[in-house]
């Protein structure tokens, strides 16, 4: 008997409940209630370029706040001591196990038309600000729980980066912008495009956010697929083809990560 | 200058820390309110901790989802730690696709795994006879914790000296012993490691759980889901405020471990030299 032989359960297990499930998906984006072969599927989601643009915009715009955020926050974590680092890296991964429908729950009595915020400001004598159920509030929840995501990665790549590499370009005269621009910012793209995929990828599918703090306006692709599986609208060959659309995504963004050298292990390890 | 930039940056990090942790604080806080308001305070209790316990829909979920965490979390560090065993000594070129096929519930969407996985269930349901109920989620739940525990453990697999287990088996070990006295000892930390990371995820999940745990059992997360429907109860507040402080224990207990573990290795290593 030779070790790898103690693969074979898992690879049987996979061919169960990961191959056939995709092939499954497929299926029923391709066929109808009848059962016979159709398009008809795709075309159906014609009717909802208004769901996908609010989706992708929305992604979008909350992965750009992300890296704008998370990125700053990333190098001056890396320059701090280690005793430091990992103190703040523990206190930034803590909030992932406060179950994240209470935390965007919580966010809901922040930013209510009566909620905290509101109160603040009419305490201190501002205009109260409508926040909820506009996609400003979804983008706030979005980028309140993918932050995490997309500071890790990127700080797990700068920390690697080489000290010698950077005194080398202090010693030959660059001054601390031009380490940054042309040493550090370079060495740090595959965590970026990591972090990039980590938040748009949960951010483009999700459903509670935009259910919670979108109110019923907001619908997301991810609004639409749950929808046609467990909600009012039941058609799971249109679910389906959703789903279709969005594993495709999910692989370009893999395939870009991939041609620009970020393993896959760095990005799912933190 | 630089005094300035360390207090910029200082500041920086503190307001991050002020927005992921406002929404927390502010649902700990609640937990201890004497009236249902979310939002005005009105006194401090512990009704809400007590009447928690007397609550059998909040309890039973409670259970399910630690059940179905513990488990499924077990099932999988076995499971993964022998398919990490078995695909680190596959040639390359197996090694690679079958890597890939393994990472895919970890890259696609929650939504489209749940989804998928509801499908497959649902046909399979109705040509075995059975429902969506515990074990459907339970199987969910191993199918997306195993590719976790492989990518933990993979790179201590990468590291471990492959003589040693010829060594082991020069010296007269079945390679049952080898497996048992050798990789295993040297790939501990990225067994334990990867079942944590499967606990949380499991204890965390809400897309998957949902999409194929039926209508019969509910989840911890299912239930708040519910609830968010209607009025959040502050005894929600409460069992979450019990498990934050669960995990934050926990964390703290590894990362001490884990310091002084350095501390002796840094140490060990000065006497070597």
């Amino acid at each position: 008997m030779k070790l790898r032989s103690l693969a074979i359960p898992y690879v049987g297990w996979m061919a169960v409940f990961v191959i056939a499930p995709v092939l499954i998906v497929l299926g029923y984006a391709l066929t109808d209630a009848a059962g016979g072969l159709t398009l008809a599927n795709f075309q159906k989601m014609g009717e909802y370029t208004a769901v996908f643009s609010r989706s992708f915009l929305l992604a979008a715009i909350s992965t750009a706040l992300c890296l704008l955020i998370g990125y700053p926050a990333a190098y001056l974590l890396s320059r701090e001591k280690p005793r430091v680092q990992r103190i703040m890296l523990m206190l930034i991964m803590l909030p992932m196990w406060m179950n994240f429908l209470l935390r965007t729950y919580a966010w809901m009595s922040i930013l209510e038309n009566t909620g905290l915020l509101n109160r603040l400001l009419s305490f201190l004598g501002l205009p109260t600000l409508n926040i909820i159920n506009t996609p400003g509030a979804v983008v706030i929840g979005m980028v309140y729980n993918f932050l995490p995501f997309m500071i890790l990665p990127i700080y797990s790549v700068i920390v690697k980066i080489d000290n010698s590499l950077i005194e080398a370009a202090q010693d030959l005269g660059a001054g601390t912008a031009s380490v940054f621009r042309k040493v550090i910012f370079p060495l740090s793209l595959p965590g970026v495009l990591s972090g990039i995929t980590m938040v748009f990828v949960p951010a483009v599918s999700t459903f509670v956010i935009s259910q919670l703090l979108g109110g019923g306006a907001n619908i997301l692709l991810g609004d639409l697929i749950e929808m046609q599986f467990l909600g009012s609208a039941y058609n799971p060959h249109l679910g389906s083809a959703i789903a279709l659309v969005m594993m495709v995504i999910v692989m370009l963004c893999m395939w870009l990560m991939n041609k620009f050298g970020a393993g896959e292990e760095q990005a799912v390890m933190l | 200058m630089r005094k300035k930039r360390r207090f910029s940056s200082r500041l920086f990090m503190g307001l991050i820390f002020v927005f992921l942790y406002a929404p927390i604080a502010l649902l700990i806080i609640f937990s201890f309110n004497s009236s249902k308001s979310r939002t005005v305070w009105s006194g401090f209790t512990l009704e809400w901790y007590r009447q928690l316990f007397h609550d059998s829909t909040i309890m039973s979920s409670l259970t399910t989802t630690l059940s179905v965490s513990v488990l499924a979390a077990v099932i999988a560090t076995v499971a993964g730690t022998f398919a990490a065993i078995g695909f680190y000594n596959m040639r390359r070129r197996w090694q690679n696709p079958l890597l890939a096929v393994s990472n895919i519930p970890v890259i696609n969407a929650d939504i489209v795994t749940g989804v998928s996985l509801c499908l497959l269930f649902v046909s399979l349901g109705s040509l075995l006879k059975f429902d969506l109920g515990f074990g459907t989620l339970l199987i969910a739940h191993v199918t997306f914790n195993i590719p976790y525990v492989i990518l933990s453990v993979m790179p201590k697999l990468r590291q471990l000296d492959r003589n040693l287990v010829d060594a082991a088996q020069d010296l007269g070990c079945t390679w049952m012993q080898a497996f048992y006295k050798v990789i295993i000892p040297e790939i501990l930390p990225g067994i334990i490691n990867g079942m944590m990371i499967a606990f949380t995820m499991s204890i965390d999940d809400f897309v998957i759980s949902y999409f194929t745990a039926g209508s019969k059992v509910q989840t911890l997360s299912m239930t708040i889901y519910a609830m968010t429907r209607k009025r959040i109860s502050p005894k929600i507040n409460a069992v979450s405020t019990l498990l934050f402080v669960f995990v934050l224990t926990m964390l703290l207990i590894i990362n001490i471990r884990e310091a002084r573990q350095e501390k002796q290795l840094r140490l060990k290593n000065r006497t070597i030299k």
